[in-house]
């Protein structure tokens, strides 16, 4: 019972570190300091802490455009993310992306990616490389529900399937793909089907519980792990600002359906807190402030490095390209 | 040396890729059957197992993205598209990823890989197939930062170049031709590299230098002899890399004979000749007796029927028109801008 009070407190931490760096964000980016598209995470938390705890440090994670969750979940450094989204030379890919582009390569992050979907077929290439190699490591894909929209996903998930390669498919439905809701792009709502015609069995979970989240992800890592294939699983959940930048509610201009009501009292991190507190662990107070630190710390540190510079990326380029 | 064909060349460089390194693997549609490749892949399958030359579903999109996914879990995937024209329903992997990615994600010091994926794709026109069996789309990928374009003329370096693909970082697009299968040339048996980015003077002249990209180098060849018997020494440069491209080999033969066609298999506006004849004036203006004249297709789909066919293919007969016609203009360009 310990044990799990221990787990759950390690799933609180790693939530509420990708709630208070992306406020931070969010403040940044209304500011102006952050100049580049951010697209927040804040209401998705248990999905990357879910799904990152299944996973070892050489499993990769293969997200999109909206993965600073999925980054720190999975470990990647929090001044390297601050770095990226200030565009310096620290960040975390040397200040060449900016928010959409991260990677923590040592802690299995290779490269996210703002195409849709675009890194899906990756995660399959990856899985199909343990495979080949006779390791045990797994690919997750994390995508969301417009990604389901792409034609490229079925072809990957068909191949999976067929290789019966270590690929886990999560889907995050949020239920909005930029400013269109789910009702508007699909006739029914059953995403976790998607899969079906490929073999590739699926599962929907509640996105907004990490305890549900981390089980169905255990189940699909393990029956990759053990060479039976792909498995799809639907997160639901919703997230609160809009599909870019740190407002409320509003998406590119478009004002939503009010969902956002119904969606703030089944707050991921605050159901976690009440469970936790429910269990007696009183110190949360005191794990929120060295977090607050945490974030504070690693700010200053992005804002204090250097600006990535035109000169090695003249180069590099020229390198890469010309003789 | 023995003599190998250049399909024969192709299926050699893959059995010793194959061979040597065990993060080599073959993967995309065809694989199986010597309908879709020829004898370039001829029972590699049966060679080295199914498990490594993969023949796959009819997903060019996704299969190209999990070579380019393999790649950077470690392997050095080669994935092969027959027919070029599919090869457009796998765009996003090979422009938005595969040639972004180093650039993104290959921060110096972080201890981070390139991209080592091979692309091949297949050039197969003629025989009636018409305006989406037969495009030759060398032009769009050369343009993009991040990737590399090589294109064989001959078997030694059909061979060679793509051994060098795959040990190169890359991310590398090879472009074979369906035309030059049968093609015979003396080929090393032992594995080796012809270095990317660097062009081949198949034939030194001093009267004008005729640049021929892949198919077109041959055809280059074939104009250098009709020229020839008419008193014409013409240079031969075979170009084998468009993506970099031997821009300083070009320039110093162009120096030297104040002339240049540039022979292409592809269309003419923006096409790779355009490019290569912009950066001869750039960079050799001053030595030229004559504007760079240009061998392409015209600027209209394929056409299917054979008639239709014989038009629309240039050769040798046209490379040795236009350099006839340079030559026809003698010195006049460089005597008006002496005496201006």
């Amino acid at each position: 019972m310990r044990s799990e009070t221990a787990w759950l407190v390690e799933r609180w931490q790693t939530m509420t570190l990708i709630r208070r760096a992306e406020e931070r964000i969010a403040e940044m980016v209304e500011t102006g300091e952050v100049r580049c598209p951010c697209h927040l995470y804040i209401g998705q938390e248990a999905v990357a802490a879910g799904v990152c705890a299944a996973l070892t440090t050489a499993d990769t994670v293969w997200g999109g455009h909206r993965s600073h969750g999925h980054y720190l979940a999975k470990g990647g450094s929090l001044a390297g993310l601050f770095g990226e989204v200030l565009l310096k030379a620290t960040g975390c890919a040397g200040g060449r992306g900016g928010s959409m582009h991260l990677a923590a390569p040592e802690v299995g992050i290779p490269g996210t990616v703002p195409i849709v979907a675009g890194t899906v077929s990756l995660a399959g290439g990856a899985a199909f490389a343990y495979k080949l190699r006779g390791e045990d490591t797994v690919a997750v894909a994390l995508f969301g529900d417009g990604a389901l929209e792409e034609g490229h996903v079925h072809e990957s998930m068909n191949l999976a399937a067929l290789y019966r390669l270590p690929l886990v498919l999560i889907c995050e439905n949020n239920l909005y793909a930029s400013h269109l809701h789910w009702s508007e792009r699909r006739v029914a709502d059953n995403l976790y089907r998607a899969g079906e015609f490929h073999s590739v069995p699926g599962e929907r979970v509640d996105g907004n519980d990490v305890v549900a989240v981390h089980a169905a992800a255990q189940t699909a890592v393990k029956r990759a792990r053990s060479g039976d294939g792909p498995t799809l699983i639907e997160c639901r959940t919703f997230r609160w600002r809009g599909h870019v930048g740190a407002s409320f509610d509003l998406d590119v201009g478009v004002e939503r359906r009010g969902e956002l009501a119904e969606w703030l009292p089944r707050d991921p991190l605050r159901r976690l807190a009440d469970e936790l507190i429910e269990r007696g662990v009183l110190d949360l107070e005191r794990r929120e402030q060295a977090i607050n630190d945490r974030v504070n710390t690693a700010v200053e540190q992005a804002r204090a490095a250097p600006q990535a510079e035109p000169e090695p990326y003249m180069e590099r380029q020229e390198a890469l390209c010309a003789r | 040396m023995r003599t190998l064909t250049y399909a024969q060349a192709i299926r050699e460089a893959h059995a010793q890729l194959l061979a040597l390194d065990a993060r080599v693997f073959v993967i995309g549609q065809g694989l199986w059957s010597p309908w879709y490749a020829g004898s370039s892949l001829e029972d590699l399958d049966r060679e080295f197992g199914r498990a490594r030359v993969v023949d796959t579903p009819v997903s060019e999109n996704a299969v190209t993205g999990m070579a380019l996914g393999a790649a950077l879990a470690g392997l050095r995937p080669i994935v092969f598209h027959p027919r070029m024209d599919f090869m457009l329903l796998a765009m996003d992997p090979i422009v938005n990823q595969a040639a972004n990615w180093s650039y993104l994600f290959g921060a110096p010091g972080a201890g981070r890989s390139g991209v080592p994926l091979v692309i091949r794709a297949v050039i197969n026109r003629g025989g009636e197939q018409g305006a989406q069996h037969s495009q030759a789309l060398h032009a769009m990928f050369m343009h993009l930062p991040g990737l590399k374009v090589v294109m064989p003329a001959t078997p030694a370096d059909a061979k060679g170049l793509l051994m060098a693909a795959v040990a190169d970082p890359g991310p590398v697009l090879y472009i074979d031709d369906r035309w030059l299968y049968a093609e015979s040339g003396e080929v090393s048996a032992e594995p080796f590299t012809v270095a990317l980015g660097e062009a081949a003077v198949r034939r030194s002249g001093s009267d004008v230098t005729l640049i021929g990209i892949s198919w077109m180098a041959r055809e280059c060849l074939r104009a250098a002899g009709m020229l020839e018997s008419e008193g014409i020494d013409a240079e031969v440069i075979d170009l084998r890399s468009l993506k970099p491209w031997d821009k300083e080999r070009v320039a110093a033969s162009v120096a030297r004979t104040g002339r240049a066609v540039v022979a292409d298999g592809g269309w003419r506006t923006a096409g790779a000749s355009a490019e290569i004849a912009a950066e001869i004036g750039e960079r050799v203006f001053d030595h030229l007796l004559a504007p760079v004249a240009r061998v392409t297709l015209p600027d209209t789909p394929a056409p299917a029927s054979r008639t239709e066919e014989q038009a629309y293919y240039p050769g040798a007969e046209q490379i040795a028109a236009a350099a006839r016609a340079l030559l026809e203009r003698g010195t006049a360009g460089r005597i008006k801008r002496a005496a201006a």
